[in-house]
């Protein structure tokens, strides 16, 4: 096995509820948002692990708590055997070279009024790669070519409007890969692109991957999609996760009650196909007052009375699978 | 029996530059009890098409000509004032997309459904408060949520809501555009098995306009595949998702996940859709096409039956 690039141990994350002056007179206990509660897993290099769910399950949050751009509550995030939770601002920032972030939506994450050479120049410069005006010109023209946009010179100079939304997304993935990192958070990082066009943009984020050996953090809420992409993921329910392992093995033959109905509820691109149809019923409770017990038992179709009064841990349920569920499936 | 029948609907948008070339040439028509799948990607001219036939094109929208014959009655010609009254949303409603803007954030849901149903209908207020606690148990949201307001409801019981003011009036078709994009997926599941039912129980026609292949392939009877703005491939869906003949469907099915069967490579279409105001001469995906020949730089492939009773193709290397 090799040796994970970045090891996560009992993340938590707690959002307080701001409170109205008189109300906070009364109230002994601030209510929190459990948004991140206990998640702990670990990336090799060269891996992509998938988080997956829906939405509120706080997959979003993991993932800004890795990088420390939310100051996570608890929990120890291990890069390369350094505690980023310890670390001073200053070292922080130096080793941000190292670690990346993709963001979800190409129309906001990229600055309106700096070139696309400016954009992808920029941390460069702020972490004193190149200095002189010919290096950086060369390093960003490779970035651009090495995600298609070629010839760079056509690109280099444009402005975000003048890119189609894919482009835009080529732009920000240069941006994260110019800095040769050894890990990279991407919070849906094809979800606002047409089909046509992300399959195309996921290739050459694998190739980048494959190039550069780094460790991807790969945050979606299409399992379909994880299929294609990741090794191994995660399924988040309410802060936790319920079920981690391999995908290829999970997605064929889930253990946990609500992996298999997120997978049950993907629509299938064929007409003909025959499934088993389990549609669980209600949405995703409030992460103020998590349900007693298992979290998701007022949802799961076998739920039993042990699951609504012990919470199941995240155990290991053959070689490389793990489930938090009492009664696991299969 | 024929409900709806578009040929030729041609719409262009007017701006400064020129002409936004966003439906040319669509012809396609709808049984009763059917639902067709109108799919494409962003800027494919779905939701116009879908706009120019209910009306309700913004002030820059011109239809530059075509037929769109909705029970044997010719809309184009139709004043406005009769056709609001009388044809959207008695005779065809909407379910727009993203359900939390659709929805008047201070007035009760049942306040809504019950405005739609009076607007079009001389029916007493009471019977029209019965007929929308109807509604709401039919979508499932429960009669007893009729005075609750918007933001009281989580996201997939505003869409049932929206859905159930897109069947107040009694359509005989509904346009439901992208349904569930706003969803998560076992809401969406939720929410497409609602529409599922009503289909089957309310024998309704539908036009669902997606960009999500998967979602279309499990409710509708039919489906026309838009790529810049024309119609390149029309069929029934088991024809269209197996044996795709027009080389973007063939790719586009291909790229699209399944989380179902043996994983397989995601098809990729090099390049990006074309620039509407100027659209490349002939087919306009011949920039994109593998298989793009001489012919197909030069002139517009018109769209040409195959076997079968619907399937019909926009492609040179189909037929002649």
């Amino acid at each position: 096995m090799e040796e994970s690039v970045v090891e996560i141990h009992d993340l938590k994350k707690y959002f307080p509820i701001k409170l109205g002056f008189l109300k906070s007179l009364t109230i002994k206990l601030v209510p929190e948002i459990r948004a991140v509660d206990g998640v702990s897993f670990k990336i090799a290099p060269r891996e992509v692990f998938g988080l997956a769910g829906e939405s509120g399950c706080g997959k979003t949050t993991t993932g800004r708590c890795i990088l420390r751009l939310i100051e996570p509550t608890n929990g120890k995030i291990l890069f390369k055997g350094t505690d980023l939770t310890a670390l001073a601002s200053d070292r922080m920032t130096k080793l941000r070279r190292k670690m990346q972030i993709i963001f979800q939506d190409p129309y906001e994450s990229l600055n309106p009024r700096m070139s696309v050479y400016d954009i992808i120049a920029e941390p460069l410069t702020i972490q004193g790669i190149a200095t002189s005006a010919d290096q950086i010109t060369k390093l960003v023209s490779t970035a651009l070519e090495e995600l298609d946009l070629n010839p760079p010179e056509e690109f280099m100079y444009r402005f975000p409007h003048e890119l189609s939304g894919g482009q835009r997304q080529r732009v920000a993935i240069a941006r994260a890969f110019v800095l040769k990192p050894e890990f990279i958070v991407a919070d849906e990082p094809v979800s606002m692109l047409d089909a046509s066009i992300r399959s195309e943009v996921l290739n050459l984020i694998l190739g980048l991957i494959e190039e550069t050996q780094c460790a991807f953090l790969y945050i979606t809420h299409d399992i379909a999609l994880t299929r294609h992409i990741c090794n191994r993921i995660a399924i988040m329910y309410l802060g936790t996760i319920t079920e981690k392992g391999p995908t290829e093995k999970m997605i064929q033959n889930p253990l946990h009650p609500y992996t298999e109905a997120l997978i049950a509820a993907v629509p299938v691109p064929d007409p003909t196909a025959r499934r088993t149809e389990i549609v669980i019923k209600g949405e995703v409770p409030s992460p103020i007052n998590p349900p007693p017990g298992c979290r998701f038992h007022p949802r799961c179709p076998y739920a039993k009375q042990k699951c609504q009064e012990e919470e199941p841990q995240l155990v290991n349920a053959t070689k490389d699978r793990y489930v938090a569920c009492h009664f696991p499936l299969g | 029996m024929t409900l709806l029948k578009v040929e030729n609907l041609t719409m262009y948008w007017e701006v400064l530059r020129g002409y936004v070339k966003a439906v040319d040439d669509v012809s396609f028509s709808l049984e009763k009890g059917h639902s067709l799948g109108l799919a494409g990607e962003s800027g494919c001219g779905k939701t116009s098409t879908a706009l120019a036939i209910l009306r309700l094109l913004p002030y820059n929208g011109r239809i530059m000509g075509g037929n769109i014959i909705f029970n044997g009655e010719e809309l184009l010609q139709m004043n406005d004032q009769r056709f609001q009254k009388e044809i959207r949303w008695k005779k065809m409603s909407v379910i727009f997309q993203g359900a939390m803007n659709a929805l008047h954030p201070i007035q009760r849901i049942g306040d809504q459904i019950t405005e739609a149903i009076l607007l079009h209908e001389n029916i007493s207020k009471k019977e029209a408060v019965d007929r929308a606690s109807k509604l709401l148990d039919l979508v499932g949201i429960g009669a007893e949520r009729i005075d609750r307001y918007p933001h009281e409801l989580s996201g997939g019981l505003k869409q049932r809501t929206v859905i159930a003011m897109a069947l107040a009036c009694n359509p005989d078709l509904i346009f439901a555009d992208e349904p569930t994009t706003a969803l998560d997926v076992i809401v969406q599941a939720q929410v497409l098995k609602v529409i599922k039912e009503l289909q089957h129980k309310l024998n309704l026609s539908m036009i669902m306009i997606s960009h999500d292949l998967a979602m279309i392939a499990e409710t509708c009877d039919e489906i026309a595949i838009m790529y810049a703005g024309k119609i390149v491939e029309y069929g029934d869906v088991t024809t269209i998702y197996k044996k795709p003949l027009h080389p973007y469907t063939q790719k586009l099915i291909k790229a699209f996940p399944s989380v179902i069967g043996p994983k397989t490579e995601l098809a990729t279409i090099h390049g990006f859709p074309p620039d509407l105001l100027k659209p490349p001469p002939g087919c306009r995906f011949h920039p994109r096409c593998p298989y793009a020949m001489e012919i197909c730089r030069k002139k517009d492939p018109q769209s040409a039956k195959v076997d079968g009773k619907y399937h019909s193709v926009a492609c040179y290397l189909i037929g002649d």
